[in-house]
């Protein structure tokens, strides 16, 4: 029996780049590209991460003066907790997961040659690093970097008056994230048509990675949202600038009457959260597809239920849609509107559940291997459970009263969103570093990076929690003004200085990564074992991805543990064992 | 010749689709995506590519709507009386816009027309292959300049009403309404007018002598982003005039 | 490697479970009527998906544990799944989390979706840049009128609301820096911004809600047990939202009609 042969065709059309310029700055080679991403994700992680790291200080040491940077007013701090989470959720989880890992593997393990539209990826890039660089802008100018939170909630955002970085720096971060949007969608675009049009033949939708199921899910929330996020902008902008009042109604600030009128700061929220909520899915679902994919190679057994792993991507996307305005329940939105949220954002619970007992499943009866990439496999599902159980208390209403706005919010996004998508970074560099490279990290390292940083996270935010349910507000400055919050101090004084352990820990992460590019051990094509398509070619894969033959897949991807298969692994691209005796 | 039989039972016919080896039916797809010189093959993918793209720029344009309808029915709270308060007074457009509408609407069927002519050029491009056989490009009036001049014309007509709206008092900043007029019509401007540069391109492709394949492939893309926003500002006249 | 991760795992899970038994850090003490509702369904929630947490985190270290690769390991099992379990699992979920959002809607309900009673204690409150200031109606039980040019902030009290002391109903209004409120009585609140978005906090009474600039908010709670509570913005409003707090003082019926006469001497 013959399989398809295809006519002879010309090697690949698009040939390998010369020159520095074309092959490492606008390269148009998606693995660059994907690189490109990751280390401007690890440069903002870097700046995210001291933020957090000042902040923290600043909370339990107000009156400390730092060396080099002086004194931490309380707007100084706002700008601190605004410009970390700006810069974490947008260039570090949007990017590093999605533009990073996803632009480097999507075509690889689809069998693809590269992304559909090479430029555009290339523009796409460029885009995103120039909001990145516009956003540390915003430190620079008159008034400094904005204080109004990530969330930028007007008229907080919109009226210059309103605070100190509330004028030009302001205006920065809103072009920096108009920006972000235009980048993002530009590789939505991309991702999706790759995946829906260049699939190499025989491989089905239902015979991809859960890793590409992620990627093609994330792409179409980020296609629907980031264009809702850019009229949010657009709006806000022209409130600053043009006069317009669409979201400020007639305000006095300080005895001054601010020249708006009619304005709704309800609209942005509404706006911001339709983006809002599917941006967290967006930077968790590839850290959930990488987790499908490590528990399977490391059990040695197939994902359990690949099925429903995928509709359970599927209905979270969907759902994600529907369940905005539980950001919302205290805002002055109806509370019959509220109560219908609420109801749909249990249901979001679901699927995520569901994918946690997949995997618990697929580690049962397995032949676990505890690699580091594994390591933090695991850790992701512990994390993920962790933050989703305080979900379901955020998502009632009722009980979001005593709760909304106080440190239990915070603990809960870290640990779901922040940590467990970190944690699908971490496994992922660990887990392709070998592909991406030709070494291996090291081991040893990596153990105490991965031991260091899963208990200090949990120490850091679990914590979090129980601040939070004794009322402690978020986006406080410093504790010193209500008597009530005394008490939490000696809570707050733990979470920082687990947060310097936690920090410092990373420093043996970035110290692997760059070491081991130069001196890791040498690494085979497929050192993990693994069936899918990137483990079958070359280390690192060659400009083509595949040096000019097509593969063709027979297999899904997570045919482990396969009874009388000569290892214990079958690839996608294996037609079947060859009857040699 | 080794012979592929199967002396391992991949289970589970659902991720193996077919089980044991054998490979699904052709979807159409010519999988072979290595050979991207296949003109099927990147007509498809651009076409899909840009419906992808005008879900996404249609998203921003459902914001704006939704932003629309949810302002127009708000009332505000007068801090003077604490009387809530309805500030919707709707713009009377200048007529100019249904004059512009008419123009637009004309470069969608010159944009039709270019499109169609770049289509018979490459189906004539594979006969000129043919030794002995020479075809003369019936050149005529270029209907891709002439939709670039209506798009240009149409960009300049919407400067014009602003014009005249401001002229009447009706400025960006005047009322919530207005502040809707120029945002729904300049974003779309804005778009259009990257249309008219995708035009451009498209132009020189000619010139700077890409193939017939790819020259068609620029027009169409182009002739559907330019009928989506011939399409889209039908809908802003229609959610301006109508919904109030 | 895989015993550690188990222990990890399970000693993470255990000390923080302990630390929620033990109620070291909790709720305050609550003060008003809804609050021992809400506590109650807190604590429901809480017993449900701490269960789901712990059987979560320790199966998550077990497995880790008990199916690690070593030379005795019995070979992985080739399964792709059981579409029965499947089903089981997301129908108890549903029903589990669907379940728990319904009981607590009735609390919602009486919260927010009927208004005060009649002869509530009427209480304006106002949040502006860093301050909450509260309004009483008087004796004629209307709040008079406020203009925004009239706001002075830095006079405090009735300019910083920007009372209209033309309107004769503001004659018998009271403005004060804190709130009082009779026992065991209804309080409406109507709240009103001036600035930006603040949120007004109670932990005691477990209310919060958002005060915006542009909607006079209408809501409600009654206060059961005399004591001072401290009242603080929750929702970030600027460089001075650390410090944008204030004070309820919940008296007995008799002491506040006295403060509040005293209030309206003062005015004389």
């Amino acid at each position: 029996m013959a399989t398809r042969e295809f006519a002879a065709h010309e090697a690949h059309a698009h040939a390998a780049p010369q020159g520095f310029i074309r092959k490492w700055v606008f390269s148009l080679d998606h693995k660059v590209i994907g690189l490109q991403y990751y280390f401007l994700a690890l440069t903002a992680v870097i700046v995210g991460m001291f933020l957090s790291l000042l902040m923290r200080i600043h909370l339990i040491w107000p009156n400390i003066t730092l060396p080099l940077l002086g004194d931490i007013k309380p707007e100084t701090y706002l700008t601190l907790v605004t410009m970390h989470g700006t810069i974490m959720v947008f260039f570090v989880l949007t990017t590093a997961p999605q533009g990073g890992f996803g632009n480097y593997f999507l075509p690889i393990q689809i069998g693809a040659a590269d992304m559909a539209f090479p430029v555009l990826n290339m523009l796409s890039f460029w885009v995103t690093a120039l909001a990145f660089i516009v956003m540390l802008g915003a430190f620079f100018v008159t008034g400094g970097a904005p204080l109004h939170g990530w969330t930028g909630y007007p008229p907080l955002s919109a009226v210059p008056t309103a605070g100190p970085g509330e004028g030009p720096g302001a205006d920065m971060w809103v072009i920096s994230i108009a920006l972000f949007c235009i980048g993002a969608l530009m590789s939505a675009l991309n991702f999706i048509t790759t995946t829906l049009d260049m699939r190499a033949k025989g491989m089905s939708m239902m015979r991809m990675p859960l890793t590409c199921w992620a990627w093609f899910i994330t792409a179409i929330l980020g296609l629907l949202a980031f264009g809702v996020l850019f009229s949010a902008g657009i709006l806000l902008l022209l409130d600053r600038n043009a006069g317009t009042s669409f979201y400020v109604p007639l305000t006095v600030f300080s005895g001054q009457i601010v020249a708006h009128k009619g304005g709704s700061p309800l609209l942005w929220q509404h706006l911001f959260w339709f983006f809002g909520h599917p941006e967290v899915y967006i930077a968790i679902l590839p850290a959930m597809g990488l987790c499908s994919q490590l528990v399977s190679v490391f059990s040695r057994k197939p994902i359990f239920g690949y099925k429903a792993m995928v509709y359970a991507m599927l209905s979270i996307g969907l759902l994600g849609f529907m369940v905005w305005g539980h950001h919302m329940f205290m805002s002055g939105m109806s509370p019959y509107t509220a109560f219908a949220f609420s109801i749909m954002t249990m249901a979001i619970g679901v699927p995520s559940a569901i994918k946690t007992f997949n995997w618990l499943g697929t580690l049962w009866g397995g032949r676990i291997r505890l690699a580091s990439p594994m390591l933090f496999a695991i850790g992701f599902v512990s994390l993920f459970v962790s933050g989703g159980i305080s979900g379901p208390f955020l998502a009632q209403p009722t009980l979001d009263i005593p709760l909304h706005d106080t440190a239990f919010v915070t603990g809960h996004f870290h640990l779901i969103m922040g940590v467990a998508s970190i944690f699908g970074i971490f496994a992922a560099t660990y887990y392709w570093f070998p592909k991406m490279f030709g070494r291996m990290m090291n081991e040893t390292l990596a153990r105490w990076h991965f031991w260091l940083t899963f208990v200090g996270t949990y120490c850091i935010f679990m914590p979090m929690h129980y601040a939070g349910m004794a009322g402690q507000p978020r986006r406080y400055s410093q504790f010193t003004e209500l008597h009530y919050l005394e008490k939490l101090i000696p809570l707050n004084t733990f979470i920082t200085f687990a947060a310097f352990v936690t920090i410092s820990a990373q420093l043996i992460f970035i110290f692997n990564l760059f070491w081991s590019m130069k001196a890791g051990k040498k690494a085979s094509d497929n050192p993990w074992e693994a069936t899918t398509l990137e483990w079958t070619t070359a280390t690192p894969p060659p400009h083509d991805n595949f040096g000019g033959h097509t593969p063709v897949v027979y297999n899904g991807p997570y045919e482990y543990g396969v009874p009388g298969a000569p290892r214990d692994y079958v690839m996608q691209t294996d037609p079947a064992t060859v009857a040699a005796h | 010749m080794a012979s592929y039989t199967p002396t391992v039972a991949i289970d589970d016919p659902r991720t193996s689709t077919g089980g044991n080896g054998a490979l699904p039916p052709d979807w159409g797809s010519d999988g072979g995506n290595f050979d991207s010189s296949f003109f099927d093959t990147r007509l498809r993918r651009a076409r899909l590519g840009l419906v992808v793209g005008l879900t996404g720029i249609a998203m921003i344009f459902i914001s704006f709507t939704s932003a629309y309808i949810v302002r127009q029915g708000l009332p505000t709270l007068d801090p003077r009386t604490n009387a809530l308060l309805h500030d919707w007074f709707p713009v009377p457009l200048p007529r100019l816009l249904l004059i512009n509408t008419v123009v637009l609407l004309i470069s969608s069927v010159t944009m039709e027309l270019a499109r169609r002519h770049t289509a018979r050029k490459v189906a004539l491009a594979q006969l000129t292959s043919v030794p002995g056989v020479s075809v003369e490009a019936k050149e005529g009036i270029s209907w891709l300049a002439l939709t670039m001049v209506l798009g240009l014309s149409f960009l300049t007509g919407q400067w014009m009403a602003w014009r005249e709206l401001a002229a009447n008092g009706f400025y960006v900043a005047s009322s919530p309404s207005s502040s809707f007029v120029y945002l729904l019509t300049g974003m779309h401007g804005i778009h259009l007018f990257g249309g008219v540069v995708a035009l451009l391109i498209a132009g020189f492709a000619s010139v700077l002598r890409r193939t017939a394949d790819s020259q068609f492939i620029l027009v169409d893309v182009t002739g559907w982003y330019w009928h989506f926003m011939a399409l889209l500002w039908v809908y802003i006249l229609c959610l301006l005039e109508f919904v109030h | 490697m895989g015993l550690v991760l188990l222990v990890v795992i399970w000693l993470i899970t255990f000390i923080s479970t302990y630390f929620f038994i033990a109620k070291t850090w909790w709720l305050p003490t609550g003060a008003s009527a809804a609050a021992a509702g809400i506590d109650h369904h807190f604590a429901t929630t809480y017993l449900v998906m701490g269960i789901v947490f712990v059987a979560a985190q320790v199966s998550l270290g077990y497995f880790a544990w008990k199916y690690r690769d070593r030379p005795s390991a019995p070979p992985a099992r080739y399964v792709h799944g059981n579409n029965m379990l499947e089903i089981v699992w997301t129908v108890l979920t549903a029903i589990l989390f669907i379940g728990l959002n319904l009981m607590s809607s009735s609390i919602w309900a009486s919260e927010r979706f009927r208004p005060a009673e009649p002869g509530a204690t009427q209480v304006e409150v106002t949040g502006m840049q860093f301050q909450w200031y509260f309004r009483y109606p008087g004796a004629d039980g209307k709040f008079g009128a406020t203009k925004p040019e009239l706001i002075d902030a830095s006079a405090g009290g009735e300019s910083a609301l920007g009372l209209d002391t033309t309107d004769p109903a503001s004659k018998d209004d009271v403005v004060t820096g804190t709130m009082v409120v009779p026992v065991n009585r209804e309080v409406e609140m109507i709240l009103r911004a001036q600035d930006v978005i603040h949120s007004f906090f109670i932990p005691n009474m477990r209310f919060k809600q958002d005060a915006v600039p542009g909607l006079a908010i209408h809501m409600h709670f009654t206060p059961i047990t005399i004591g001072d509570y401290e009242v603080t913005c929750a929702e970030l409003c600027g460089l001075g939202h650390y410090k944008m707090h204030g004070m309820l003082r919940v008296v007995s019926q008799d002491e506040f009609d006295k403060w509040l006469a005293a209030r309206e001497a003062e005015k004389q």
